[in-house]
């Protein structure tokens, strides 16, 4: 029941949106497919579900090929970002539609719509219209009458995008319960979000300008992104990615002086190359460490980023707690060298630091 | 609110309805008039200013010295029903392919296709009704009810797929790909999710539809001789020389009453509501 994808390319009106993606998406585990917008996540898809055709490459799926088959008969169901719902159909209907029209008995029908959505905690909404509802209520409904097809594909197109920040969590929280239910399914969900990638995640794929540039278990992909644009996208806030050099066993970042590379670093050879380093692994000091200009800073709440300009170079350092840094402000800031990532001049990771409690 | 402005507001809407609403009150006193009550000047109140009759409405269902609109009536009834659903059917079908896949004619893409079908009501009926002569002439069909109910297929077509392309492309095509992901053959998810959701375009098209094809005079006067006459063409013949103003008024009222009982039994479909809610 392996989905199998080799070569899938598409482009529309000259603009490429997917190139070359190559996958095997195991049933019963969770996709996540985290990119930024337009990175291909939603033509990946759409292609899955059979709405979009692809100008090469195949997909099968126990041992049919996929792109023969027509959307209706594809056995795939879709949440999308919207709330795509039936209007004219109350709660009920709504879920129980699909199954309607795949011939199941009344009762049968009567069953898992009642059941799907129960588990979507709708039990007292069957008979209220679509329009009737909250945003968060209207996706339920959606994801419930997905649910309850228990099809071979399922499909979610940041399916929490449109909804606020306190239900965003909170329904992702029920997803890992809800998606534990769907048993030998392919789930494939995308999102731009790392947190929802990681929770959710059996393995992730990291999908960048139509590529697929690495896929991984969560862990694997946080701990050694594959290319500097992975670090970027995987880490919220973006890795610090800062240009330098490596002279004999000394590491010079951008034009700041040259010190000695770390014990983890030392096998890198001269020349050119990139590091990496998380926001958390910044820090302010008061006595020591590189100068900085403060050119915006952001107070979630339990902590704050700081946004620095050193040598030239942007970077975000995450604190913890509210701290009183304002605009304009030079701080000191210090980086745990023991921490950073090394990538070559063109982007591959070369090496990274050793996983000690890292996250 | 000042009180000013109140007065003004109920003063304009008042003049402006009796401005709509008079030359009917004028015809539905008329009807009840004879030649007395006709030549003395305008008269308003029953009873009072003039004697009321029913010999007007008696002329119209078959009176002495009258015409007999029941069957005209049936004659109109039938091409209006028939047109309109035609149309409607096709109409929706066009509007629907054109709302969502794409076409190409030449040089004239979607948006200029559905452009071309109301172009065919720019042009004045003049220009189409001699050759609507000639085709229906080679097809046996003049001076018949399938005949009128093709021309007016014809007229009624382009403004039933022009006012549905509009209300599809309102509907996001994510229900149909949700419909067709759920299972439905394309023509499925139209029928189930796409056209319950569309009652008031659909209701829009068929009001539009029922008022030109009811309405329609010129291509019945001209394609029609001695069999078959629709109301207009009735009401109109009542025109002679000295017109009977009471028969002509009954006629006229008669002719307008199932299109305002259809608006007012319509209306309740036209909210737009219930689309409200498909889509954040």
């Amino acid at each position: 029941m392996t989905l199998t994808a080799r070569g899938l390319t598409l482009s529309v009106e000259g603009v490429d949106h997917l190139r070359d993606i190559t996958l095997d998406l195991r049933p019963g585990r969770i996709y996540t497919v985290i990119g930024r917008t337009l990175a291909g996540k939603s033509s990946l898809l759409r292609v899955l579900a059979g709405l979009q055709r692809v100008d090469a490459g195949t997909l099968t799926q126990d041992g049919t090929d996929l792109l023969q088959v027509p959307v209706w008969r594809r056995d795939t169901a879709m949440v999308y970002q919207q709330f795509i719902n039936y209007p004219h159909l109350n709660v009920f209907d709504n879920v129980a539609f699909p199954l309607r029209r795949a011939k199941l008995s009344g009762e049968q029908v009567r069953l898992r719509a009642t059941e799907s959505l129960a588990k979507v905690g709708l039990s007292d909404f069957h008979a209220r219209k679509p329009s009737q509802l909250s945003g968060g209520q209207q996706q339920r409904v959606a994801l419930a009458r997905a649910l309850a097809r228990r099809c071979k594909t399922l499909l979610l197109d940041e399916p929490l995008v449109n909804l606020d920040y306190k239900l965003r969590e909170q329904l992702r929280e029920e997803f890992r319960e809800l998606f534990s239910g769907v048993g030998d399914s392919v789930v494939v969900y995308t999102t731009t979000e790392t947190t929802e990638a990681m929770m959710l995640g059996d393995e992730v794929i990291v999908m960048h300008e139509g590529r697929i540039v690495q896929t991984g278990t969560p862990a694997e992909v946080f701990d050694a992104p594959a290319t500097t644009t992975v670090a970027q996208i995987i880490n919220e806030p973006p890795m610090n990615i800062i240009p330098g050099t490596v002279t004999g066993g000394r590491m010079r970042l951008n034009d700041l002086g040259a010190v000695d590379l770390p014990a983890h670093l030392a096998g890198l050879p001269d020349g050119p190359c990139q590091f990496g380093l998380r926001a958390t692994d910044l820090s302010l000091s008061s006595s020591e460490g590189l100068r900085g200009d403060v050119t915006f800073v952001e107070i979630s709440g339990s902590e704050t980023f700081v946004h620095v300009v050193i040598a030239d170079i942007p970077m975000v350092v995450q604190l913890e707690g509210i701290h009183d840094v304002s605009l304009g402000d030079a701080v000191l800031v210090t980086i745990r060298s023991d921490r950073l990532f090394a990538f070559s001049a063109q982007g591959d990771l070369l090496v990274a630091p050793s996983e000690q409690g890292g996250r | 609110m000042s009180r000013a402005y109140l007065t003004f507001k109920y003063a304009f809407i008042a003049v402006w309805a009796s401005f709509v609403a008079g030359p009917f009150v004028w015809a539905l006193t008329t009807s009840f008039k004879d030649a007395n009550g006709v030549q003395g000047g305008a008269t308003y109140l029953p009873w009072v200013d003039y004697k009321p009759t029913t010999r007007g409405w008696q002329d119209i269902f078959g009176g002495e010295g009258g015409v007999n609109v029941i069957q005209p009536f049936l004659n109109s009834l039938q091409i209006t029903v028939l047109a309109s659903a035609i149309s409607l059917v096709l109409g929706s079908l066009a509007a629907y392919g054109l709302s969502r896949y794409t076409y190409r004619i030449g040089r004239m893409k979607n948006a200029d296709i559905v452009f071309f079908f109301v172009s065919q009501r720019i042009m004045p009926p003049i220009v189409l009704v001699i050759p609507f002569f000639f085709l229906l002439q080679f097809a046996g069909l003049l001076d018949s009810i399938p005949g009128l109910v093709i021309v007016t297929v014809a007229l009624l077509l382009p403004i039933a797929v022009w006012v549905m392309v509009d209300f599809f492309n309102n509907i996001p095509r994510e229900i149909d790909e949700m419909a067709m992901l759920d299972g439905c053959h394309p023509f499925a998810a139209f029928v189930r999710t796409i056209l319950p959701n569309s009652l008031p375009g659909i209701t829009v098209a068929a009001m539009f539809c029922a008022v030109f094809g009811w309405n329609d005079f010129f291509f019945a006067f001209r394609l029609t001789f001695t069999e078959v006459q629709t109301l207009p063409q009735a009401v109109v013949a009542l025109n002679s020389s000295i017109p009977p103003w009471w028969t002509l008024s009954a006629a006229s009222l008669f002719g307008i009453s199932p299109l305002v009982l259809l608006a007012v039994w319509v209306e309740r479909y036209l909210s737009r509501g219930n689309l409200a809610g498909a889509v954040r």
